[in-house]
């Protein structure tokens, strides 16, 4: 097991590595600069900036100076917000893009299990109907156009949940966002869990269940919940990916004060150092919940541990 | 002798009417998808739907009133006024809501099959030949692709789009480029069962080139696969573009994407609603006709659950 983990995090690093080299080149290689603007800047005033942040060095040396800050955890400093260095913007924006994303990853986990299991056990009846519609809806019609009902809605017409913005410590302006972010996730794990049960329930196991005489509750408690799962733990890495880029669109549509908000505006005013910093700081999230997803699969599943 | 009890001429004209008749018709799996196709209502519904959309989109423009950039002064953040041909009203700039909303349709609509294809076209090349060729090379290539997988890849659209400019070509293609991770996987498990399979050891046999046995041989067998991904693959993709042309981030004016409207629209909701309804409408009904469509086709080629 172990060993196993250990493996996953060796072959993930270079990842890490990679993707970082492919940025920085890309970055680099684009037209525009941090200090464009719509007045030029007088050409000594350019010099020293660009001095000071290494940008006059050829471009190999740029890259070894960041990468060898990197590993010594200094992402640099941040071009554009100039009172800050980018490990104090994403020290900022870190926690709370995190809060938000397990927050509405463990809702979107726990809704989509249980109505998957529900429209399963109730195949083709009125609550398999009325529950696959509600996720057809969830699914198909976009976290920013759903973000933009909600905030009509509950935040403008009705006064209940806040529209936007973010007081630390306040849980009602979480609401809102929470419900935007997981309800996407929620109806595909609702869908997978459907599907997967289904096909489990119509197994030679849950019939011999059956037929010693358990009832539904127990049939799915013992025996079919967990053959079940398995789809869906597969999914949760990939559905945590999109989580965390479907905060991008959260954040930036209610105001909140994440990670994702900084990546935005970063890439628009070619603050390199932040764009760089916030993408490696996304890679990494994503890889290791990918880890520890991988862990769990291993765990519910021997074979995989194996290979 | 013959005739005497009509034997003959009952075998005659039984032996007659084999020669005529046509064979027994076998069902192709082909048909046999159709024939399940046709039976699913919501697929069915969902297909006539969609081309009303395409045509709708494609010649509407002909006989609408209004270009979709031209602005009528007398009417100006108007709701929707059957008279002077604003049957959805016009914005807050007076161009008429009804003919930019069918040229924002267009636009995703061009968007979606062109970067679909790109994704799909990749994606097949890509898997067909990892899983053909196996081992090492197949070791590396696969690796490479669980790469693209753990980076965030809007961060890449983004990054991509933000510096080369609000180019549509770009997006087509940038979108496109990156959504074939998924389809060069499937590709590749089909492909690594395929290439077991006896035609594709006749065709090794025949000194058939590896390229040859796999666009020949391998490629057409995977058809199925690659619609029902092809057809899930539509909605994400026009997702992916009114997302990032909802950041601003997309086509530009005077051209415009229901994404774009959709941004422009939300900030009004208030005051002008039919700016936000109207391509709101059109771009949930577009995603689940295609949700239903891909789940129909998957159904039909696919039948193992039942």
């Amino acid at each position: 097991m172990i060993a196993y983990a250990t493996r996953r995090v060796l072959s993930a690093l270079p990842i890490v590595f990679i993707a970082l080299t492919v940025c920085f080149i890309i970055l680099r290689l684009a037209p525009g600069g941090p200090f464009d603007g719509e007045r030029a800047l007088p050409p000594a005033v350019l010099k020293n900036l660009e001095a000071y942040y290494n940008l006059d060095k050829p471009l190999w040396e740029q890259y070894f100076i960041y990468v060898g800050g990197v590993l010594r955890g200094d992402f640099g400093p941040s071009m554009v917000n100039t009172d800050f260095s980018v490990s104090q913007l994403m020290g900022i924006g870190l926690p709370f893009t995190l809060m938000l994303g397990f927050t509405a990853f463990i809702v979107a986990t726990t809704v989509g299990i249980i109505t998957g299991m529900v429209t399963a056990v109730y195949q083709n009846r009125w609550p398999d109907y009325l529950l696959v519609f509600l996720v057809m809806i969830g699914l198909v019609v976009p976290n920013f156009l759903m973000a933009n009902i909600v905030q009509l809605v509950f935040g403008v017409h009705l006064r209940w949940l806040p529209v936007g913005g973010y007081t630390p410590g306040s849980f009602i302006h979480l609401v809102l966002p929470v419900i935007i972010l997981s309800l996407p996730q929620a109806a595909r794990i609702s869908r997978l869990m459907r599907g997967s049960m289904i096909e489990v329930l119509g197994t030679n196991f849950v019939r011999t269940a059956r037929s010693k005489g358990l009832g539904t509750r127990l049939v799915l408690a013992r025996h079919a919940i967990k053959p079940a799962m398995m789809p869906v733990v597969s999914y949760l890495g990939p559905g945590l990916s999109y989580l965390l880029t479907g905060s991008l669109v959260v954040e930036q549509i209610f105001a909140l004060p994440g990670i994702g908000k900084y990546f935005i505006t970063a890439a628009l005013s070619r603050d390199y150092g932040l764009v760089l910093g916030t993408t490696i700081l996304y890679m990494v999230i994503i890889l290791v919940l990918n880890l520890v997803v991988d862990v769990i699969y291993a765990w519910l599943d021997p074979k995989v541990r194996s290979r | 002798m013959a005739g005497i009890t009509g034997k003959d001429a009952v075998l005659t004209r039984y032996a007659d009417s084999l020669a005529t008749l046509e064979a027994p018709k076998g069902r192709s799996l082909t048909q046999d998808a159709m024939r399940r196709l046709v039976r699913n209502k919501a697929a069915v519904a969902s297909i006539f739907i969609l081309v009303v959309v395409v045509l709708v989109a494609f010649v509407g423009p002909y006989f609408v009133p209004w270009g979709y950039g031209q602005v009528d002064w007398t009417a100006i953040r108007k709701p929707p006024d059957f008279a002077k041909g604003h049957y959805l009203g016009t914005d807050q700039n007076g161009r008429d809501m009804l003919a930019r909303l069918l040229q924002g349709t267009q636009m995703s609509l061009v968007v979606a099959f062109v970067a679909t294809f790109v994704s799909v076209t990749i994606g097949i090349v890509y898997g067909a030949v990892a899983g053909y060729f196996g081992g090492k090379v197949d070791a590396i290539m696969m690796r490479f692709v669980d790469i693209m997988y753990a980076l965030p890849y809007i961060l890449f659209v983004i990054i991509l789009v933000v510096i080369f400019g609000r180019n549509p070509i770009l997006l087509f293609v940038g979108i496109g480029c990156i959504e074939w991770l998924t389809m060069a996987r499937i590709v590749r498990g089909q492909t690594l069962s395929l290439k077991e399979r006896e035609f594709v050891e006749a065709a090794r046999a025949g000194g058939a080139s590896p390229l040859t046995i796999i666009f020949r041989h391998i490629v057409p067998n995977l058809t199925g696969p690659v619609v029902i991904y092809a057809t899930l693959t539509i909605p994400e993709i026009i997702i992916t573009e009114s997302f990032l042309s909802y950041l601003g981030l997309g086509v530009q004016e005077p051209q415009t994407s229901l994404g774009t409207l959709i941004s422009a629209g939300s900030g009004l909701a208030e005051a002008l609603p039919w700016m936000l309804f109207a391509p709101a409408i059109m771009l949930v009904l577009m995603l689940i006709c295609l949700t239903y469509l891909g789940d129909g086709l998957r159904d039909a080629l696919d039948p193992k659950d039942r």
